[in-house]
């Protein structure tokens, strides 16, 4: 049951040097730079967004992610869902309006993964980027690199994925939109989606905690990927794999990574999924085919490098 | 004459060697010379795939992640491929990272393959 959880809201990501970085996802990926704040971290977000910002770079000495936030409804679903939290035994902290620039009051709480999690309901809205507000045009000039279009969601490792997921779908109602299983039914991974997305976050299982696998951005077309894909090759950025189809999500993707180590997916397309539909199922068999539908082969760098 | 600005890398533990550049990182020069002695991941000093250790010679290293090499371990010369610069010919000892074993295997994975 949706519990008016809309949208992943912002992602901060440790990086090792925040000028680099930002060489990365604003001028590589297009995304667009908000500003600084008096911790030296930067701000960013996709053209098509309506909040404020969506990317938090902050720079640190070990690569990663700080926490996502996801954005509710109102203060009213904000506070009930604080409550529910706290009983579902969850260490919750509550971060000021103000921690971020423009992001109203913070509900932090940690997962069995080891992930720091994020509600919020209010932050500036600065609207969708150099377009009007009436008769909006279709695409505002100016865009730069990949012209990623939004934050569109994040893949995260862990031990007991099944902890996690349980969090998710019962507190903050999530629903489990995929499902990689293996012989005896275990489950080794989870995409979870608030919404229509095929996921607006997702889980596999590992021993390490809190760890980061990437973080994803939206384009619209195949053609834009491709496009994306010629970047990487212009800019000698280190490439993971792609471009190619995903079986889970059946999204069209190429991985990349950030000059710390970071992994980035730029994606188009994909399934959708509605409250009735029951998880899409894929068996730990045909792995290489879920994640490299057409490869139907991982390559070992998909499972072992994270940060 | 050898080429004072490339360095010679001698990989001891997989009896193998690559020439490096001294304005270039030694694993994507490992990689530009198709050899395969030291293991790449994500080539930002933030996985720790590539770690390794310098038994002699002189480098100089960009920022790496220090969940991957400690203070202690940098002094002792273990460092990150992908973040080392030679300034002299190198000495070094690849495969220093400890993969944990992920509950799904790599081996699982790659007989999931066709
Ligand atoms: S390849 Fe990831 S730290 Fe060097
Ligand atoms: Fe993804």
């Amino acid at each position: 049951m949706r519990k008016g959880v809309m949208r992943p809201g912002h992602i901060q990501i440790r990086v090792l040097d925040v000028e680099e970085a930002l060489k990365h996802y604003r001028d590589l990926m297009g995304l667009i730079e908000v500003e600084r704040d008096s911790q030296g971290r930067a701000y960013l977000k996709g053209w098509t967004e309506v909040d404020k910002f969506s990317v938090v770079l902050r720079q640190a000495d070990e690569p990663g992610m700080d926490f996502v936030g996801y954005k509710v409804l109102d203060n009213q679903t904000l506070e009930k869902l604080h409550g529910e939290l706290v009983e579902y035994g969850c260490n919750v902290e509550e971060i000021p309006a103000g921690e971020l620039n423009g992001c109203g009051r913070r509900i932090r709480f940690d997962s069995p993964t080891g992930h720091m999690f994020e509600l919020f309901a209010e932050k500036e809205q600065t609207g969708k980027w150099g377009l009007s507000k009436v008769n909006p045009e279709a695409w505002p000039r100016g865009l730069t690199g990949m012209k990623a279009t939004r934050f569109d969601h994040c893949l995260l490792y862990g031990p007991n994925i099944a902890g996690t997921l349980d969090l998710f779908q019962k507190v903050l109602g999530f629903e489990l939109a995929e499902q990689v299983l293996d012989p005896e039914g275990t489950r080794i991974a989870g995409f979870l989606t608030a919404s229509m997305k095929a996921h607006d976050v997702a889980f596999i299982e590992c021993p390490e905690p809190g760890k980061l696998h990437h973080a994803s951005f939206f384009l619209d077309t195949w053609e834009d990927v491709l496009r994306a894909a010629d970047l990487i090759s212009m800019e000698d950025v280190s490439l993971d794999i792609g471009p190619t189809r995903h079986g889970l999500t059946h999204g069209k993707t190429i991985y990349f990574f950030d000059p710390s180590g970071n992994r980035s997916e730029v994606f188009c397309g994909g399934d959708y999924h509605y409250p009735d539909h029951e998880p899409v199922t894929w068996k730990a068999e045909d792995l290489g085919k879920a994640i490299f539908y057409h490869d139907r082969v991982l390559n070992e760098r998909f499972l072992t490098v994270l940060t | 004459m050898p080429d004072q600005n490339t360095h010679l890398i001698r990989v001891v533990n997989r009896d193998q060697s690559f020439k490096c550049a001294s304005d270039q990182v030694l694993l994507i020069a490992m990689e530009r010379m198709c050899a395969n002695v030291i293991n790449v991941g994500c080539r930002g000093g933030g996985c720790g795939v590539c770690k390794i250790r310098i038994l002699q010679g002189e480098y100089e290293c960009k920022r790496m992640s220090k969940a991957h090499i400690s203070d202690a371990e940098q002094q002792q010369g273990f460092v990150l491929a992908c973040r080392v610069f030679p300034r002299t010919d190198l000495e070094i000892e690849a495969d220093h990272y400890q993969p944990r074993e992920s509950y799904y295997t790599n081996r699982d994975a790659r007989k999931a393959a066709c």
